[in-house]
């Protein structure tokens, strides 16, 4: 994906050596900062572009899988997978367009810091705030609304595209279940005032809001991009799933506080079984390695050289 | 005014930065001058709060820089020219910056205007030419209206009326009594701009003084004698205590000698006392670039027998001041 560069920009001839005083400032302290990183994230275009990828994967996704799905399911191909559709569609609804989709808020959120650093606008940036803390509090105050707010939209969209596809359904269908063959004839109704789902949508885009932010404190940290998204993929995707794997209720447990787990309890309207957490803790448990990668990320700002 | 205070930067194993100290003082340009590796950038990024020193302390009119709080409206800084988001367009990029010190947008314009860019600063800086990205840089620099100026290497990548520019801007601030404090690694450039000259080598401080006795003091004189008689005038300037180096003859020339310790009238009235022809006699200065770098000789950065070698000295980089 390349763009046309324009064609090579000519400046001026340099004529002038007086520079008129500047007014008086008006806007003073945190409010300028946050206001200076807006401007940041609205004016490069990776910001648009991955916003833009979230939700066409987030509500393209939604709509395919809850397609195929029910198709499958009604030409007699359901399997157990493909019963989660019925026993829960809000989860099933929630969990995969979003699931991949969360990926573009994670990539942005590691963006946000890693390409100041790796364009060297960095310096500019810490010129200007010498003092280093508030520019990324302001940042990771201003990259949060964002995501809350484009991560709402998108939740509750899914849900709505997911709802519209899958209400009054009627499924029949023969589900290989444990060996067993069951047959099933439900109607699949789905309602935002059934209980749990108001919270699993609303939730889903707090969740990624969570992770947007732990995704920015990895960036933080690490520093430089390939390298911090691998980290944080790697983490979402691979290892804390991964680590279900763990033997023993002690491995439950190490598996249940880990970040993106815990975090995503919160996405799921009916509670799993032998679930460790409530929802909200589990969101709690995410927002506590946050703030915890946050200070450590802002700990290391103040410290090493930029 | 801007001091360093016993300033030392370690990475490593190696001392960028050797306990160094000066002033830089307001209404003049003081040309901060070394050769590659010196610890130039990497003073003024200690001096602008953004590497932290392992010893000493930098402060500007008596604060260290972390403690301002708007800290464009006392300080410009112009550092790598192409320390931008390729992506942002030049005017969001001071845009943001001025919203960070609480100026108004109009000010973005006013500094556009004072470096020619108004026209084009609302591409993406990623089609930017080095000049214009130090353009953009310097324009960085002014938003504040600051009375100090750090500026790493401004003319690099400029074009002729672009350095010229620059100087006559570097000029013109410092006459508003403000302090400008400009790195170089050319002996010649910071020669016709600078008042004042700091030059280091390999981080610690070699001299401290006005461009003019900067020049008088390692520059040393020398005179060109051409005569037919050479060897018999070169007898008498020794015996007068002078020393006379003969020169590569020149084809169909009479033959040339290098006096240094007479001067030229004097050596004209022992050559008229002893009836010696002179078909030349021109006095000389060493080039500024030649002093330059025979003060700084021993103290360049990977010469390939200095200390701590590095690949570059081995791939062949070597300086001609390394030599011994």
């Amino acid at each position: 994906m390349t763009s046309v560069s324009p064609a090579p920009a000519s400046p001026s001839p340099l004529t002038a050596t007086a520079l008129p005083a500047p007014a008086p400032a008006r806007r003073q302290g945190f409010g300028g900062l946050l206001l200076a990183e807006w401007t940041k994230i609205r004016s490069v275009r990776s910001t648009l572009w991955t916003l833009i990828i979230f939700a066409v994967v987030s509500l393209g996704l939604t709509a395919l899988f809850t397609w195929l799905t029910l198709n499958a399911l009604n030409n007699g191909r359901g399997d157990a997978r493909s019963s989660g559709i019925v026993t829960d569609p809000v989860g099933f609804i929630l969990g995969t367009g979003l699931g991949l989709g969360q990926l573009a808020i994670a990539v942005l959120g590691v963006l946000v810091i890693t390409s100041e650093y790796s364009s060297g606008a960095i310096r500019a940036t810490l010129l200007a705030v010498p003092r280093r803390y508030p520019m990324f509090l302001a940042k990771g105050l201003v990259f949060a609304a964002l995501v809350i707010v484009v991560g709402e939209i998108v939740a509750f969209a899914s849900f709505f595209i997911g709802r519209s596809l899958v209400n009054g359904h009627t499924v029949t269908g023969h589900l290989h279940i444990a060996g067993h063959v069951v047959t099933v004839h439900r109607t699949i109704t789905v309602s935002l005032s059934q209980p749990g789902v108001l919270r699993a949508v609303a939730g889903s885009g707090l969740y990624l809001t969570v992770l947007g932010l732990f995704a920015l404190a990895i960036g933080a940290l690490i520093r430089h991009t390939a390298g911090a998204i691998s980290a944080v993929i790697g983490m979402v995707l691979v290892i804390f799933p991964l680590s279900g794997l763990l033997p023993s209720s002690w491995g439950a447990h190490i598996h249940a506080y880990l970040p993106t787990i815990a975090g995503q309890l919160i996405t799921a309207d009916k509670p799993a079984a032998g679930q460790l957490l409530s929802p909200w803790q589990g969101l709690g448990v995410f927002c506590a390695w946050t703030v915890l990668l946050l200070a450590a990320a802002m700990y290391l700002l103040q410290k090493r050289d930029a | 005014m801007i001091e360093a205070e016993d300033l030392t930067k370690r990475y490593g194993d190696k001392l960028a930065v050797d306990h160094l100290s000066f002033k830089v003082e307001p209404g003049r340009v003081t040309g901060f001058l070394g050769p590659n590796g010196a610890g130039k950038s990497t003073t003024m990024r200690l001096v602008l709060g953004l590497d932290r020193p392992n010893a000493g302390s930098a402060t500007i009119d008596g604060r260290p820089y972390v403690k301002l709080a708007q800290p464009l409206r006392k300080v410009g800084a112009l550092l790598e020219a192409k320390a931008m988001h390729p992506g942002r367009s030049a005017r969001n990029h001071l845009l943001f910056l001025a919203q960070t010190q609480g100026l108004p947008s109009r000010r973005v314009d006013e500094v556009l205007d004072l470096v020619g860019l108004r026209g084009v600063a609302r591409q993406r800086v990623r089609g930017y030419s080095l000049g214009m990205s130090q353009r953009v840089g310097i324009a960085a620099a002014m938003l504040g209206n600051p009375s100090v100026l750090l500026l790493d290497e401004p003319v690099n990548g400029l074009d002729p009326e672009g350095i010229l520019w620059i100087r006559n801007l570097m000029k013109h601030l410092a006459s508003e009594q403000r302090t400008i404090f400009v790195s170089s690694h050319l002996m010649n450039e910071m020669a016709v701009t600078a008042d004042h000259l700091i030059v280091i080598g390999r981080g610690k401080l070699i001299a401290d003084c006005s461009t003019q006795e900067f020049i008088e003091r390692s520059s040393e004189k020398s005179v060109l004698v051409r005569s037919p008689d050479a060897s018999v005038l070169a007898d008498l300037i020794a015996a007068e205590g002078g020393k006379a180096i003969p020169q590569d003859p020149a084809e169909g020339r009479a033959a040339a000698l290098s006096v240094t310790g007479l001067d030229a009238p004097r050596i004209g009235e022992l050559a008229a006392a002893n009836r010696i022809v002179l078909h030349e006699l021109t006095p000389r200065l060493a080039s500024l670039e030649e002093a330059f770098l025979e003060l700084t000789a021993g103290s360049v950065e990977y010469g390939a027998d200095a200390p701590g070698v590095r690949q570059e000295a081995a791939a062949g980089t070597t300086s001609p001041g390394s030599s011994q």
